[in-house]
């Protein structure tokens, strides 16, 4: 039997059995599972079965707003002055107050008391403030139409349109960014986890000498082939595992969540293009941790080194909120074609925006290209250097051995 | 065929030379003492054996052949300092090597519970690698290395941590392989054991040859001239003697060159001395090893 199958296989049963893997690999869709069933059971729970109403009182010292005090959930009632209404607050009748000083037309300035502890005014009361204000303000000069009109100004609806002016089949909605955003999450954690388990199989192997009996039945070509390819096929069951998960998933999380779910359109060419950035990330991430692994004196020096290339696979996470407001930067797409940070960007890019065909095509190029050229140079390294135990050679001695293998 | 063919090799990093114009060979059928002190370039000469590294001069062969991936089948390799996956079991990590050594698994099979039968460790062919002593870890990397039938057989301290009983199963097993006709390289600090296995010995000492021979001849041709007796009667003014030194009970006699050690064999009898022993000296390989190493070795 054709020995880099017997490592392969060797190899990807030791990944696949590792509790980090199944945790990331099993336990993860499970846990989703979890929140969606215990978020039903909550909101279930919880959610009275006749609405509330908020009352909030108000001390109207211009006399001109009357108007406009029923506004569904929240009520607003009027008090003669101050003290009442302060009155009314400490024994809870209503839940906040407002005082609409006598030279507010001047000095535009409302007063707010409540007894909860906030950070700033919440939106919603803003809104119900900002809009009794301008119904009261208008309503003598205005008809109710325009006020409205005046108050809710904007109902914005986008259509995107194709090349050929139709409608277009995906349309924008910041929903769409949460299944790519998701997976780029977790291809981050896999790529991290699937790093330090081959540099730790690596380390145990040379720091036990089991590397020299390995290598006296089976050529570095072979074995770092086998180690790489072991990564990248637990990769592959990682994502399917994942794929076919997510459809059940979507579907509960949508039916607990409501629309907002239901509306999320995946990118047409998001599943093919996830698994193939799943894969080549998988081998460009283990050609790095194989090389890596053949230089370093240890282990834990290996891990440590490890760091400078997985601190770069969590740059595109950390501009997340940059992409979502400025997709169309340059920097998208340095991010893409870089090889190291090329599979999350891609990732979370296809979600934002559109990305251009060639960009894909390079980005795929030059990461497919990467890990031929580094799996080239890393069986030369670690041919070099896999027994120079205790001592890491510098970056002179690398280029010297890579001359000289 | 000759097994392995060394020839004029040369191996340095940076500043130190590690291995310097080392020439010799190993037949089938004889296990060949690679002794020296620490850092002398024993494990270098392996690993350039092994084609682990290159020689930067000078040329191997094995079996009148380079280092090729058809070869390894026929190598079998026990390094010095030895572990295993921790999480196989003792006949799984085994029957992984085997195959990679190109077994069959049932065949492996087979030939792994011979070994296991005969090494005492067939009850835990079970057990997980990380359940096991020391001493258990090495007999199963011992099988590892021998379980595929190699011709050439390479074994880097396969004493070192074994208890005198599994020492003298590892030493018995070894000495039949030899007789099987596997051609050994047998590196190791424990000087007694060469001499009890090995048929020639190669001293190396910062990577130059110090000594390369038959292990007999070797000896006899650092024999002194003494002999060790131990006597009822006082060896006073025995002609011929030059010297003496008192050794646990024995006398060491140290003989002019003209004087042979029947000479003084001669004259005990004719003084009517009651003799319990006299032996001619020969040097341990030890003392040769010190003699010429200069160092005190572990």
């Amino acid at each position: 039997m054709n020995k880099t199958y017997l490592i392969f296989k060797l190899e990807f049963l030791q990944t696949i059995k590792k509790v980090g893997f199944i945790v990331l690999t099993f336990i993860v869709p499970v846990l989703a599972l979890l929140a969606i069933g215990v978020f039903e059971l909550v909101t279930t729970l919880t959610e009275p079965s006749v609405k509330e109403v908020t009352t909030v009182g108000y001390v109207d010292e211009v006399g001109i707003f009357s108007d406009q005090t029923d506004q569904g959930l929240i009520k607003l009632i009027p008090f003669a002055s101050r003290e009442d209404a302060t009155r009314a607050l400490v024994r809870r009748d209503v839940s906040e107050y407002i005082v609409i000083p006598s030279d507010y037309i001047f000095s535009r300035t409302i007063q707010r008391y409540t007894l909860a502890k906030e950070l700033i005014t919440p939106a919603i009361t803003a809104n119900l403030i900002e809009s009794f204000l301008t119904w009261n303000l208008l309503k003598d000069n205005v008809s109710p139409e325009i006020i409205t009109s005046i108050v809710f100004p904007l109902n914005l609806e986008v259509t995107r349109l194709n090349e050929n002016g139709d409608i277009a089949q995906e349309q924008g909605n910041i929903g769409n960014i949460i299944i790519p955003a998701m997976f780029s999450l977790l291809l981050s954690l896999a790529l991290m986890l699937g790093t330090n388990s081959l540099i730790s199989g690596l380390g145990e192997e040379k720091e036990s000498r089991l590397i020299e009996v390995l290598l006296s039945s089976v050529s570095v070509r072979q074995l770092l082939i086998a180690k790489v390819l072991s990564l990248g096929t637990a990769g592959l069951l990682q994502v399917i595992v994942w794929l076919i998960s997510a459809p059940l998933l979507l579907s509960l999380a949508s039916s607990s969540f409501g629309g907002f779910l239901s509306d999320i359109q995946l990118p047409a060419n998001f599943i093919v293009l996830g698994v193939v950035y799943f894969i080549l990330g998988y081998l460009l991430f283990a050609v790095l941790s194989v090389t890596l692994g053949g230089i370093s004196s240890s282990t834990t020096e290996a891990q440590s080194l490890s760091m400078f290339y997985i601190m770069m696979l969590f740059v595109p996470l950390w501009f997340f909120g940059v992409l979502v407001n400025f997709p169309n930067s340059p920097i998208w797409v340095v991010l893409s074609i870089f090889p190291v940070t090329a599979p999350v960007q891609i990732m979370l890019r296809l979600g934002a925006s559109d990305i251009p065909a060639w960009q894909i095509m390079t980005s795929i190029g030059v990461l497919g290209l990467s890990i031929i050229v580094g799996l080239f140079f890393s069986i030369k390294i670690f041919r070099t250097f896999m027994l120079m135990y205790g001592k890491r050679p510098g970056l002179a001695e690398i280029i010297q051995g890579l001359k000289t293998a | 065929m000759t097994a392995v063919e060394v020839n004029h090799l040369y191996k340095s990093y940076a500043d130190v030379t590690a291995v310097n114009d080392l020439t010799f060979s190993v037949d089938p059928g004889e296990i060949l003492g690679l002794i020296g002190p620490n850092g002398a370039g024993k494990s270098s000469t392996i690993k350039i054996i092994l084609d682990f590294m290159k020689p930067d001069s000078g040329e191997v062969k094995i079996f009148g052949q380079q280092m090729n991936e058809a070869l390894k089948d026929q190598i079998g390799y026990l390094p010095e300092e030895r572990g295993l996956y921790k999480r196989l079991t003792a006949i799984d990590l085994i029957l992984y090597l085997a195959s990679l050594k190109g077994m069959d698994k049932a065949t492996a099979e087979k030939k792994a519970n011979i070994l296991l039968e005969q090494t005492g460790m067939l009850e835990s062919k079970k057990k997980k690698n990380k359940e096991m002593s020391k001493g258990m870890g090495q007999l199963i990397q011992f099988i590892v290395t021998v379980i595929h039938d190699p011709e050439l057989i390479i074994l880097d301290e396969p004493f070192a941590g074994l208890d005198p009983v599994r020492t003298e199963t590892i030493q018995n097993i070894i000495g039949n392989l030899r007789d099987e006709g596997k051609a050994i390289i047998l590196s190791t600090h424990q000087m007694n054991k060469v001499e009890e296995l090995c048929d020639r010995v190669l001293m190396i000492n910062k990577g130059h040859t110090v000594l390369y021979g038959d292990l007999m001849e070797t000896r006899a041709k650092f024999r002194r001239n003494s002999v060790q007796v131990v006597t009822d009667g006082e060896l006073v003014d025995l002609p011929g003697v030059i010297d003496r030194k008192l050794n646990n009970g024995s006398v060491e006699l140290f003989l002019a060159p003209d004087t042979t050690p029947q000479t003084i064999l001669d004259q005990l009898r004719e003084r009517g001395i009651t003799i319990h022993r006299f032996e001619v000296t020969t040097p341990s390989l030890n003392e040769i090893f010190l003699n010429l190493a200069g160092v005190d070795h572990e």
